[in-house]
């Protein structure tokens, strides 16, 4: 998988596809992007757990934070990753040991590990990297154009209005993978050593 | 399969519009409401604190308005933009992000003239001190270039005409000094040009020009490329960077990843500075847009077909048109906008300034105001009113020397242009 820009049918397929989510790093404060992220995938009817042993004895919307990955005790869909870069592997190393297998690594905005993401490729599982799963469901579904956001899609269809708890449509047409042309050149630009 | 991209006739009409989810009107309504009902304590909460997508007062978005932002990003290839109640507010709100007090930004010194006015005195009074350099010059950039650069400045299609600017030469000065490059692109519009595609981090319009098209709507917008590296910036951008009071402590950065420039000039700026775009005006705008590959073109050929004219008329002293091949900014001209140079340029007289008032006058069809970027063909003498404030010299380096007419070559019949330029120059 070329990890420097996604097809969307690649993010498409992913978030359509899993169901259950624990988000590593999650935290109750509310002004951490963790929180937008888990507060928002909650809204739209993901079954989420949270994973933070600092919080361990609190929740998250109702959810028991856990201490690791072992700590569930069911079934995952997908581990989603609020950590950076350097605590990402030792990570994908717990996610590797459950079973069954998750199906889905994916690495916050600004993560990336490109060697923990051949491991977990290797293992059969998809990987994403520097992406956020909370900006994806609103690009593909468009409801991030509230924000003047470029979602990169477009439909002739009409959307229905959202509600709590509501899984959206992703299947709009793509304008183009990834975010935009430049931005993803920009990225690359910087995560390659120089 | 790979994913087959619409080109950008198709965005033009569709990119941010669907049917509208209650009623299934087609065409993008009028939201013209103030306000947005939360369906609860929570939703509304989350909506003040960012956490969720939605409208809360139409100072701050509204959903005709996000219609019109995504339309331009999708044109520009940027990944936000976020529309404003002028191309100067447009400028304001974007450069309140970047600079404090103290900082500097530098500006090519062939400007549309109220932007010049507006760098030399309006900002001086926020502290913002603009440093000129030459539009021509790259190392005159380089030059500039001190520890509290904050940004550079440039126009695409530099008014009063005529100039391309060699975006990428001077996107490269930007990146090595580590500061965003703004290009204001309201004379090419993407349809000419795409300044992302050339290095710009910020690009701005003035909507009221080609993109809106008809001359009925002021408006303004500014779009996130999405590629300076704000978290590479260290302390140098706060309002980026830093965790704000005015949201308990966020970082904007962190938070909004490649679109956080478009968000702070929403949050931080326009919802605390005010400078909302109404609705039915964003409606106006969208409308045209819907026409901007055909107009832009119309408009360009048209422009092409009168300077051609111009440049051999025995009263013309010299035609300032990139699309015209002996011109000096022709080469530039065919890397940047090889479609069309534009269609505002400037030319001279051999009888200087009293000619140039007599043509103005004699004229018929062409209106004369200040405007650029309508259907209608539009004329203006810039030495006397857009660059007035200038003093001599400084109307001269920012081409609007007193013997100078502008025009904007509207889509009207081509041979009726060039009649009507005919019979007032022989008048």
């Amino acid at each position: 998988m070329n990890h420097d820009t996604y097809p969307d049918d690649y993010i498409r397929g992913i978030l359509n596809g899993v169901k259950v989510i624990a988000m590593v790093g999650a935290s109750p404060s509310e002004i951490r992007p963790s929180f937008f992220a888990f507060k928002y995938l909650v809204q739209r009817g993901y079954d989420m757990i949270p994973v933070n042993p600092g919080h361990v004895g609190k929740s998250l919307m109702g959810r028991p934070f856990v201490a690791s990955l072992a700590d569930i005790g069911r079934p995952l869909d997908m581990v989603d990753i609020f950590r950076s870069s350097q605590h990402i592997m030792p990570v994908v190393d717990e996610a590797l040991k459950l079973s069954p297998l998750p199906k889905v690594i994916w690495m916050q905005l600004g993560a990336r590990d490109d060697a923990a993401a051949a491991k977990a490729e290797a293992a059969g599982m998809k990987v994403v990297m520097n992406r956020c799963p909370k900006i994806e469901y609103g690009r593909l579904s468009s409801e991030i154009s509230w924000m003047g956001v470029n979602s990169r899609t477009i439909s002739a269809k009409r959307a229905p209005i959202p509600t709590q708890g509501m899984r959206l449509s992703l299947n709009r047409t793509s304008v183009g993978g990834g975010t935009t042309a430049a931005a993803d050149r920009a990225a690359k630009d910087r995560s390659d050593p120089t | 399969m790979t994913e087959r991209a619409p080109g950008f006739a198709t965005l033009a009409i569709h990119a941010g519009a669907q049917p509208d989810p209650t009623t299934g009107a087609r065409a993008t309504p009028i939201y013209q409401t103030t306000s947005f009902v939360f369906n609860d304590a929570d939703h509304a909460a989350s909506l003040f604190g960012l956490q969720a997508f939605g409208n809360i007062y139409t100072r701050i978005g509204n959903p005709t308005n996000a219609v019109l932002e995504e339309r331009v990003a999708a044109l520009e290839g940027g990944t936000a933009a976020l529309a404003v109640a002028s191309g100067h507010a447009a400028q304001v709100v974007a450069l309140q992000q970047l600079l404090s007090p103290g900082d500097e930004f530098i500006a090519a010194r062939k400007l549309y003239g109220g932007s010049i006015n507006q760098f030399t005195h309006s900002f001086k009074s926020f502290g913002w001190n603009v440093v000129w350099a030459d539009t021509d010059d790259v190392a005159s950039f380089e030059a500039a270039v001190s520890p509290r650069t904050k940004a550079i400045f440039i126009e695409s299609i530099a008014n009063p005409g005529g100039t391309i600017t060699d975006i990428e030469a001077i996107a490269q000065v930007a990146r090595k000094a580590g500061v965003p490059l703004i290009v204001d692109n309201t004379l090419a519009s993407p349809y000419l040009i795409r300044p992302i595609d050339h290095g710009a981090d910020i690009v701005l319009h003035s909507l009221t020009k080609f993109l809106g098209g008809h001359g009925n709507s002021i408006g303004g917008i500014i779009v996130d490329a999405g590629t300076f590296d704000w978290a590479g910036s260290g302390d140098k951008y706060p309002m980026l960077t830093q965790p704000r009071p005015e949201y308990h402590g966020i970082r904007i950065h962190e938070t909004f990843g490649n679109f956080a420039f478009a968000i702070a000039c929403r949050v931080l700026g326009l919802r605390d500075l005010g400078p909302a775009l109404s609705p039915f005006n964003a409606f106006m705008i969208l409308t045209g847009i819907e026409t901007l590959p055909l107009r832009v073109q119309k408009h360009s050929d048209n422009a092409k077909a009168v300077a051609e004219f111009l440049s051999k008329h025995p009263a013309v002293a010299a035609v300032n048109y990139a699309g015209l091949p002996e011109d000096k900014y022709h080469a530039l001209a065919r890397k940047y906008c090889p479609k069309g140079a534009g269609a505002v340029f400037t030319f001279s007289l051999k009888g200087g300034y009293d000619a140039g008032v007599k043509l103005v006058s004699n004229l018929k069809l062409f209106s004369h105001l200040a405007n650029v970027g309508d259907t209608r063909s539009l004329v203006i003498h810039p030495a006397s009113t857009t660059h007035s404030q200038l003093d001599d010299a400084a109307k001269i380096k920012a081409g609007a020397g007193p013997d100078i007419v502008r025009i904007s070559v509207g889509i009207e019949d081509k041979e009726d242009l060039i009649a009507d330029l005919e019979q007032a120059l022989s008048a």
